[in-house]
């Protein structure tokens, strides 16, 4: 075996605190070692063709790069080694920065001796290496997209267009998301609908695009490469291929419901269309208020009333299969319950609403045509106070997090107010104006710069109905005043949240959250659009919150990655995966009941016993070790991090041999266990 | 007249030890100031006080009137968002101030004649002496 | 020794010093609506001051004594639930109960200083009056009521010490309605009224009658301005201010118009017919 050992100075980031000179001739000594050295960048290109060169010249077999961490430059050196002609898996990273020279600054000569404990255990763990092939998995070129607002619409149409099928699917009788509902958009004040609406079009006509809306994402099984999804479309008991969206239908129905696309502010019939430039415009009945049942018909008014007979009551759920490679999450947002504030009077008072009311309101295709009236009684507010932070950057509320968009939709919302109403007059309550966006502090500059708009600095402690206005009781602390303003509305800007279902979704996709319901990235700086789960992909403000140029963006990464995937030959992933030793299995099944992948089967032996043994799916196995901390046989390893190894490393950091000591009888038990003995 | 900053946290240290309150826990969002329904009455606002506290200007907020006239009535206690228990650190000045001057705010020859519930008196006493 | 295992309907009363001063009226109409009701409230033997205010510091546990004392006793008397009807006490007896409850070593060392007690190992519960009126449900209240209050219109005033902090809150702490359920069970029709969480500037009425005249005024008219007749309160303290500084109210707002203030058990007792205990009282 000859082992070449590359130490790196990372600059003064590790050579400033460790000893390097020492460390260089310390680790010389060390068994198999046949090379040890030292580099100021190991990761630069001349530090990695020193490392390919030494290889050749003395004929390396295993390397061991002493750096960063293995998370930063891991595959960097892989393929260093693989160029020079090794097996990309026959290394091994003793991590002597983030975890040594790093947190102990001030302890120079522990820092070395550490160091030279994780290279030394290292070199024990890389001496047992073997080379490992990486494992081929079948790769579907279809991509399912959950989630048909921007960011859902934005990621399909990047990936159609790079000409891949995409599955689009919506929970919702129509695409567009939130933004369809916005008024105008800040900072350039375009019409949110106009920019929209070509883009939903598109989206629905494209040939690489299958939309299913009104439709919802049931299972989904497999890993990277090939899941099996299956989608429920609820029944919309309208045939979308006959329906031609005239409208005749709502005309004649009886029955009128809050319009959840006007936030409830506005009413809609059983069989509606939420808005008119839905995609796609097809009508649908909605059963929970429609007078007719399941079992029983008592109206048949639309029915009769539709030309192309595309009414059909008797529709049911249906079940679509699908196969696909990759999954993007673009499931949005939703506005944190109004409830919850009740010292504002949040669901008590009519007058006190969120934002996306107040969007409603403004919007000419809103339910008040444009012309803003308060809920309560239809008059137009013309005093507006406009609370941010209500209730986020409020640990005490559970939303530690900033929302992030409301500084810039509040501005919006004050200015087009006063559009609109032009004697009117807004006061904006803030802690913070956060404007970081591009044209954004221009935008805010212009709103506070505007004659009857009044930016307030503090928050509101109590707001309460006096007559029919709302006393609102706040404080401005640039001037260390208590104040109280009598308003006709008041408008809150709540949390952004995980949409609705999120949670669930993203259990049934074994994608990690954060502790707010969001989405994790698996890097918060390089890496954006992951989730640690591999295939899967996230887009918009299932991750965090964000406005729409934050949202479309990060929906085009999300695409990329995709296509990027799909551009490969064939998917191979990390042979990093658990290998099950049949002659030690006993077939306990132990490891199929821990594993959090359902990655372990227990299949029968073909021999006269038929006992069982435990096989692995390569293409599910994540890596994770759980089933190897379960068997007690140590029948089943993960390749690259074996029993031996680990052992091997933990002995080389302890400076102990393994020695086999019988445990005295225990109850119950009568094992052989490895005690760990150091040397006189 | 300009404040000079230095290092100066040795009457935060013991309002600390008295409330058991964090003051760097305040973002200063006002909601304190907001609600205060004895606010028109003082002469700092009670998110002033917390500032001068972080900011080390210790006079200031020991010459208030503020701290005095809080009644512990708990309003910005149940809405800061940062869970800062102002009524504490309130009664952590007061306490300071009493232990360390040894005398009374208010003895009991200043307080009204005429016939109060006990605990109007016994809550006074409690407050303002010693 | 204690007295274990007390009948589970005998609660524990907690009088404090004003009820037996300027709240007499409290008492005795709060006993006697309770007797009505079948709540067996008994007063406990040998009490001393509940120790108002709270003590806020964290670092003198002396003044946890007194609380800790009453609720030992109340518990080596086997009583499980012990009652005010003063929210003064009620405040200070809860706070100091979840102030030892959160570290044993509170408790443990008050424990230790009380050694003539038993030691109080947390098992007591706190609740006012009204909570066990709250429990004892709406069909009770009604079916004893003999004169329905004939949609009087009454501004339910909490103050603070029954809603704050949080931690020892009868009711949602912005928009309580346990006395409002009480008073329609009595036929009263509650009116809404912002300001009935507002503090009424408390023990300062002994040094700052005036700001408490000016907090009291707000208050009042708030309630009047909402169509309240009448304001009722459960606090002895907050009655005191709304009432009698109206006079210092006058003085301050020469237009200021008298308004009818009284404990919410005296609207009980009128509604139950016990109008001899409230002449007495």
């Amino acid at each position: 075996m000859r082992i070449g050992v590359f130490i790196c100075h990372c600059g003064r980031n590790i050579a400033g605190v460790v000893d390097i000179k020492a460390l260089v001739d310390r680790v010389s000594t060390l068994e198999n070692v046949v090379y040890a050295t030292n580099e100021m960048y190991l990761c630069s290109d001349p530090g990695q063709r020193k490392i390919q060169e030494v290889i050749k010249e003395f004929k390396l077999d295993r390397v061991v790069v002493a750096a960063c961490s293995p998370k930063m430059h891991g595959a960097t050196f892989a393929r260093a080694i693989e160029e020079a002609g090794l097996n990309p898996y026959l290394i091994e990273i003793a991590n002597i920065r983030e975890q040594c020279s790093w947190v102990h600054q001030d302890l120079r000569k522990i820092a070395t001796e550490k160091a030279f404990k994780l290279i030394k255990a290292a070199v024990a763990k890389v001496a047992l290496a073997k080379p490992l092939e990486p494992v081929y998995v079948p790769l579907t070129r279809k991509v399912l997209i959950i989630g048909g607002g921007v960011a859902g619409i934005q990621a399909a149409l990047d990936i159609a267009n790079g000409g891949f099928e995409v599955y689009l699917v919506e929970k919702s009788p129509t695409i567009g998301g939130h933004m369809a509902q916005l008024d105008e958009t800040f900072p350039t004040l375009d019409c949110s609908a106009c920019i929209l609406t070509p883009r939903m079009v598109e989206a629905a006509r494209h040939p690489n695009i299958h939309l299913y809306t009104y439709a919802e994402v049931k299972q989904v099984e497999g890993v990277v490469g090939s899941y099996k999804v299956t989608i429920e479309q609820k029944p919309r008991y309208v045939d979308p291929e006959k329906c031609t969206g005239c409208g005749d239908c709502a005309e004649v129905c009886p029955v009128i419901v809050p319009n959840e696309f006007d936030q409830g502010l506005g009413g809609r019939k059983a069989i509606y269309i939420p808005f008119p430039q839905a995609v796609p415009a097809v009508y649908t009945i909605d059963l929970e208020h429609c007078l007719n049942t399941e079992k029983l018909i008592v109206c048949e008014q639309c029915y009769k009333a539709c030309g192309p007979k595309a009414i059909n009551y008797l529709m049911g759920p249906k079940e679509i299969e699908i196969e696909v490679g990759a999954i993007v999450l673009a499931t949005g947002y939703d506005l944190w319950p109004i409830e919850n504030l009740r010292e504002y009077g949040g669901g008590e008072y009519p007058d006190v609403i969120n934002g996306l009311e107040f969007e409603r309101l403004l919007c000419s295709s809103g339910p008040t045509g444009g012309v803003v009236r308060r809920p309560s009684d239809g008059k137009i507010p013309k005093r507006v106070v406009f609370i941010q932070c209500a209730g986020s950057r409020d640990p005490k509320h559970g939303c530690a997090y900033c929302s992030k968009i409301c500084c810039m939709y509040t501005a919006k919302h004050a200015l087009l107010y006063k559009h609109a109403v032009p004697d009117g007059e807004a006061y904006v309550f803030f802690i913070d104006v956060r404007a970081a966006g591009k044209r954004y502090e221009e935008f805010v500059q212009r709103v506070m710069g505007t004659d009857g708009i009044k930016y307030l600095r503090g928050k509101v402690s109590k707001v309460f109905q006096r007559n029919d206005k709302l006393v609102v009781w706040g404080v401005d602390t640039l001037s260390g005043v208590a104040v109280e303003i009598e308003a006709d509305m008041v408008v809150l800007a709540l949390p952004i949240v995980p949409s609705q279902g999120t949670k669930e979704l993203a259990q049934m996709l074994k994608a990690p959250t954060d502790e707010y319901g969001f989405l994790s990235e698996i890097h918060p700086k390089l890496r954006p659009v992951e989730s640690s789960m591999m295939g899967i992909y996230l887009a918009g403000a299932v991750q965090a919150p964000k406005d729409i140029p934050d949202s479309v963006s990060q929906a085009s990464a999300a695409a990329s990655k995709v296509l990027s995937l799909f551009s490969n030959k064939q998917l191979a992933l990390d042979p990093i995966k658990a290998e099950v030793d049949l002659e030690k299995c006993v077939g306990c099944g132990e490891c199929a009941k821990v594993c959090p992948f359902g990655a372990i089967t227990m299949k029968k032996r073909l021999d006269k016993k038929k006992r069982k043994y435990a096989e692995v799916n390569k293409a599910l196995c994540q890596g994770c070790g759980c089933c190897m901390a379960a068997c007690r046989k140590e029948a089943i390893q993960v390749e690259g991090f074996t029993l031996p190894q680990l052992r091997a490393q933990i002995y080389a950091i302890l400076d102990a041999k393994p020695t086999k000591v019988e445990i005295k009888k225990k109850e119950g038990g009568n094992e052989d266990k490895t005690a760990i003995v150091k040397p006189r | 007249m300009r404040l000079v900053l230095k290092k100066n946290d040795g009457l935060l240290k013991k309002i600390k030890a008295i409330s058991g309150e964090d003051i760097y826990a305040c973002y200063q969002c006002g909601m304190c100031s907001a609600g205060c329904p004895m606010g028109q009455e003082m002469d700092l606002l009670p998110n002033q006080v917390i500032r001068l506290l972080q900011i080390g200007a210790e006079r200031q907020v020991l010459h208030c009137r503020t701290v005095w006239l809080c009644a512990s009535c708990f309003t910005c206690t149940a809405r800061c968002p940062k869970g800062v228990n102002l009524a504490r650190l309130m009664e952590g000045v007061r306490l300071f101030l009493l232990r360390t001057q040894k005398e009374d705010h208010f003895s009991p020859q200043q307080m009204v004649k005429e016939p109060l519930p006990p605990i109007a008196l016994i809550g006074a006493l409690r407050k303002f002496t010693t | 020794m204690a007295e274990k295992g007390k009948q589970t309907m005998e609660i524990a009363y907690f009088p404090g010093c004003t009820l037996k001063n300027t709240a007499k009226r409290l008492e005795t109409s709060a006993l006697g609506v309770a007797k009505l009701l079948g709540l067996d409230l008994r007063e406990l033997p040998n009490w001393t001051c509940c120790g108002t205010c709270f003590s806020l510091a964290e670092d003198n546990l002396m003044k946890q004594v007194a609380p800790i004392r009453t609720l030992s006793r109340a518990a080596s008397l086997g009583y499980s639930v012990i009652t005010t009807l003063c929210s003064v006490c009620y405040n200070t007896l809860k706070q100091a109960d979840l102030f030892v409850k959160s570290d044993p070593k509170r408790l443990k060392k008050i424990n230790t200083f009380m050694e003539e007690e038993a030691n109080y190992e947390g098992q007591i519960a706190v609740k006012h009056f009204l909570t066990l009126l709250d429990e004892l449900g709406e069909e009770k209240i009604k079916e004893a009521v003999k004169h329905n209050l004939n949609g009087l219109k009454v501004g339910c005033y909490y103050g603070c010490l029954l809603l704050r902090p949080q931690s020892i809150a009868i009711d949602d702490c912005e928009q309580p309605q346990i006395m409002e359920r009480l008073m329609k069970a009595l036929g009263a029709e509650p009116v809404y009224f912002p300001y009935q969480v507002e503090c009424c500037g408390s023990y300062h009425t002994a040094v700052h009658p005036e700001i408490v005249a000016r907090r009291a005024y707000r208050i009042l008219e708030n309630a009047r301005e909402n169509g309240a007749e009448i304001v009722v309160t459960s606090c002895p303290l907050c009655y005191f201010n709304l009432k009698d500084r109206q006079k210092n109210i006058k003085e301050i707002y020469s237009g200021f118009k008298p308004m009818k203030v009284s404990y919410f058990t005296e609207i009980m007792a009128d509604a139950f017919g016990l109008t001899k205990i409230l002449e007495n009282g």
